[in-house]
């Protein structure tokens, strides 16, 4: 075949893996099959970059009865119960076409849960976006937002908690990564591994078409000019199709007719059908002529690679179909028996009887390469650590505060949350604005928390320290609402792999997770690589995102971030440093992400954590609001919002004012609690070796802060909290 | 003067909205509708001699299509109302 030289890198395949498969083989590979490898050895579908790191994450615990591998992962939760969780990311489809990229994303999410057997009960998600000065960056993400709520609201699961940073890094490479959460009885776990020789093979959902063609391949280039004009891979989301598959397949799940299943995501029909053979030790055999299409003439390729939304694949018990049908048929929707269960190991694919493709499954999708790459130090880290601050005593703190607090990465995103729905279902008790989210679980006394978090400025600065903080401040966030956490789901984002760069941000990033997820005790169940986040001005920043659950035994114990009574002591769990490096208040004053990385000691932060939660279960606090991005003041500030109190503040530490207040030093819990409690609770911080100061006082509307007593700050907190609600709104109007 | 445009889905980009109404259709009876694809017209009118075809075409594709997803094909009328 002379044209081979050709094909093989239009499919995406270096010289060597097409030698490789033809090695395997013992053959070259006709273009059917070189278009199914093309898209199964894509890094979105192989994973060949970063699978040799990720295997050093800790991934087992007592709680985890399922970790990556499957759909999604799966922790234990107490009386017989399960969460079913996980992120992906949407980046290169939603900075083509924002709204139906990010609804697609939520789409593909969705779908992975109910595969596993679990009903979805939350979704979150977590977004980067330029800085909002630019009308393409407010084109972004109105729509992103836009997409993820019609989604979600459409299907009626809430969206319940989520974050996004803005930064322009990310203006030409928006990040869009979804999470969702489905709960289940252990014993209805689900899995994808078609086995008994016979069986049928069902598609169910949406017809095929042409939409999405390739997508996987798409993903897994850096995005110019020509790709955004490679409009080919834009799919359509139907939530409303989405909903009848979940229905019927929970439906169907009550019977014992379902063998394996499994969604159609990235690279369609070959994914899902050669990973279900390949998972199951067995081989399928796919007849094309079967498999309803929306469209006319599409080549054997088209429907192999066709990424059409809102289909799922089902291997049932022979002799069941007609039983199965009638329950899809109950939903509008239509099983096609497309091809049966084989013991070849192969994936054989006819058309009209003849064979068009006939390959290993386990090949086709387990035996990709896996590259180990060589790594440097990226030479911008010599300078990014220092900088000089001219002007800081004599700053005005006020300002400085409500201009930080109008930041649209500090700012309230209620524009955002107000478009989705968070309520619907009615199990949400904490609603968007408290540090997690929490769902009552029915049934039981039981509740979980939910949280997604990640810093990409921290993780540029030190991949190490940032991705370890990722892990530690959802570990946080989810303790200050009385949780215990669980496990997380990480969604890892960063630039091309094959430059040295990036490859140690990828590196250290695995690292500080992995050491970070050792500590905390919270391993990780399931996740997703995206690569080639980068446009022609660069890579964005590394950026690991940290989906986490936690439980909470009692609900009546679970704790919110405001400050609840006028007169309450309020106190600091962890301690101030000097440190600025990376603050939101650094960049704002340069425009930079300068500085160090806030340090990170995990066993402190462990304890920190130990201390809040233990002090949480013997009901002593109020409120509880992790210090994060904007620092102490802004954490005091974001605690006297929820209920109209205020503050009244005196500080002592010999600090420079502005590392002070807005720094952003790690392991630092804002905690309100009664006059009467705070004896037992200075003594169970001695117990846990945990520094604590008493701040002040919840006081009526005015946030109050003095410093070695001098008056720094006076101010009504309405004044802030207008500022801080109005911020993104009043940008997207601009 | 008056512009006619008409935006519709590009070939292969899936029409759940169609798709609906297909079934809507089917559902009440009226056999033998194979598929239904829905787009939009937009009347845009002009001020006489202040824009042209080219600055027409310049609107589609930077607001009235979303041309990732839609084709756009449009038509000049010189009456005027």
């Amino acid at each position: 075949m002379s044209s081979s030289t050709l094909d093989y890198s239009l499919a995406g395949l270096s010289q060597s893996e097409f030698d490789l498969i033809c090695e395997k083989l013992c053959r070259e590979p006709n273009l059917l099959e070189l278009a199914m490898f093309g898209v199964m050895w894509s890094e979105h579908c192989s994973y060949k970059n970063s699978r040799a790191l990720l295997k050093t994450l800790p991934t087992g615990g007592n709680a985890i009865l399922q970790g990556p591998g499957e759909n999604a992962g799966i922790v234990d939760i107490g009386e017989g119960l399960a969460v079913v969780m996980k992120v992906e990311s949407h980046n290169h489809p939603s900075a083509v076409e924002p709204y139906q990229g990010a609804a697609t994303g939520v789409g593909g999410i969705i779908r992975d849960i109910f595969t596993m057997g679990a009903r979805p009960i939350a979704l979150l998600n977590s977004l980067r976006f330029g800085e909002l000065d630019k009308s393409r960056t407010r084109y972004l993400f109105e729509n992103v937002v836009k997409g993820i709520g019609d989604y979600g609201n459409c299907m009626g699961i809430p969206t319940v908690a989520g974050e996004i940073y803005f930064d322009d890094h990310y203006a030409g490479n928006p990040l869009v990564n979804a999470m969702c959460v489905g709960i289940m009885r252990h014993e209805e776990v689900k899995y994808a591994r078609a086995k008994g020789v016979g069986n049928p093979v069902m598609l169910v959902g949406a017809t095929t078409g042409r939409d999405g063609m390739g997508g996987a391949a798409f993903a897994s280039v850096e995005l110019t000019e020509q790709s955004l004009e490679r409009k080919s891979a834009v799919q359509v989301g139907d939530p409303f199709m989405e909903k009848l598959l979940l229905e019927a397949c929970i439906e169907l799940f009550k019977t014992d007719a379902v063998i394996a299943i499994q969604d159609l995501g990235a690279a369609g029909l070959t994914s899902s059908c050669c990973e279900m053979a390949s998972r199951g030790r067995s081989g399928i055999k796919i007849e094309l002529s079967c498999v309803p299409r929306r469209e006319e003439a599409m080549t054997p390729v088209e429907i192999m690679l066709s990424e059409s939304q809102e289909r799922m694949l089902v291997v049932v018990k022979r002799g069941r179909e007609k039983e199965v049908g009638s329950i899809f048929e109950k939903w509008g929707l239509s099983g096609t028996v497309i091809g049966e269960v084989t013991d070849d190991g192969l994936f054989t694919v006819l058309e009209r009887g003849k064979v068009v493709a006939s390959l290993p499954a386990r090949l086709l999708a387990d035996d990709a390469p896996v590259y180990t790459r060589e790594s440097t130090r990226p030479a911008y880290l010599e300078s990014v650590g220092l900088f000089d601050l001219h002007e800081r005593e004599d700053m005005n703190i006020k300002e400085t505060l409500i201009a930080l607090l109008a930041r649209p990465t500090i700012a309230g995103k209620e524009w955002v949350y107000s478009q989705y729905d968070h309520m619907v279902r009615t199990s949400t008790v904490t609603v968007p604005g408290s540090d997690s989210a929490v769902l009552r679980i029915r049934g039981t006394d039981r509740a979980i928390a939910l949280t997604i978090d990640g810093n990409g400025s921290y993780c540029y600065l030190d991949p190490f320290r940032g991705a370890a903080i990722a892990v530690a401040e959802a570990a946080r966030n989810l303790v200050c609402s009385g949780a215990r956490p669980l496990a997380i789901t990480d969604g890892l984002n960063f630039g091309n792999p094959e430059k040295r760069e990036i490859y140690w941000q990828f590196k250290e990033t695995i690292a500080g997770l992995a050491a970070a997820c050792n500590v905390l005790g919270t391993p990780v169940i399931s996740g997703n690589v995206s690569f080639y986040n980068e446009t022609e001005t660069g890579a964005i920043f590394p950026t690991p995102i940290v989906g986490m659950v936690g439980v909470i035994e009692d609900i009546s114990k679970v704790t919110e971030s405001f400050f609840i009574n006028e007169g309450d002591a309020i106190l600091l769990l962890g301690e101030n440093t000097h440190e600025l490096g990376g603050s939101e208040y650094l960049r704002m004053l340069t425009g930079k992400t300068i500085g160090e990385c806030p340090a990170i000691d995990l066993e402190r932060e462990k304890k920190v954590q130990r201390l809040c939660l233990e002090a949480i279960e013997r009901r002593l606090l109020n409120s509880a609001h992790d210090c994060s991005e904007g620092g102490l003041a802004v954490a005091l500030s974001e605690c006297c919002f929820g209920k109209g109190l205020g503050a009244k503040i005196e500080l002592n530490d010999t600090l420079p004012i502005d590392a002070l207040l807005f720094g952003e030093a790690q392991s630092r819990i804002v905690v309100s609690l009664d006059e009467s409690k705070l004896g037992s609770l200075l003594g169970l911080a001695g117990e846990f070796g945990v520094p604590v100061q008493v701040l002040g006082r919840v006081d009526r509307s005015e946030l109050k802060i003095d410093v070695c007593g001098r008056e720094v700050l006076s101010v009504p907190v309405g004044e802030l909290e207008a500022r801080w609600k109005g911020a993104i709104e009043c940008a997207m109007r601009s | 003067m008056k512009a006619t445009v008409y935006v519709t889905l590009k070939n292969g980009i899936a029409d759940p909205q169609g798709l609906a109404v297909r079934n809507a259709l089917d559902s009440m009876g009226f056999d033998g509708v194979k598929r239904v694809r829905i787009g939009k017209i937009i009347e845009i009118e002009l001020e006489d001699g202040c824009l042209d075809e080219t600055k027409v075409e310049e609107m589609c594709r930077s607001l009235l299509a979303n041309t990732v997803m839609e084709d756009f094909t449009f038509e000049m009328s010189g009456e005027k109302r």
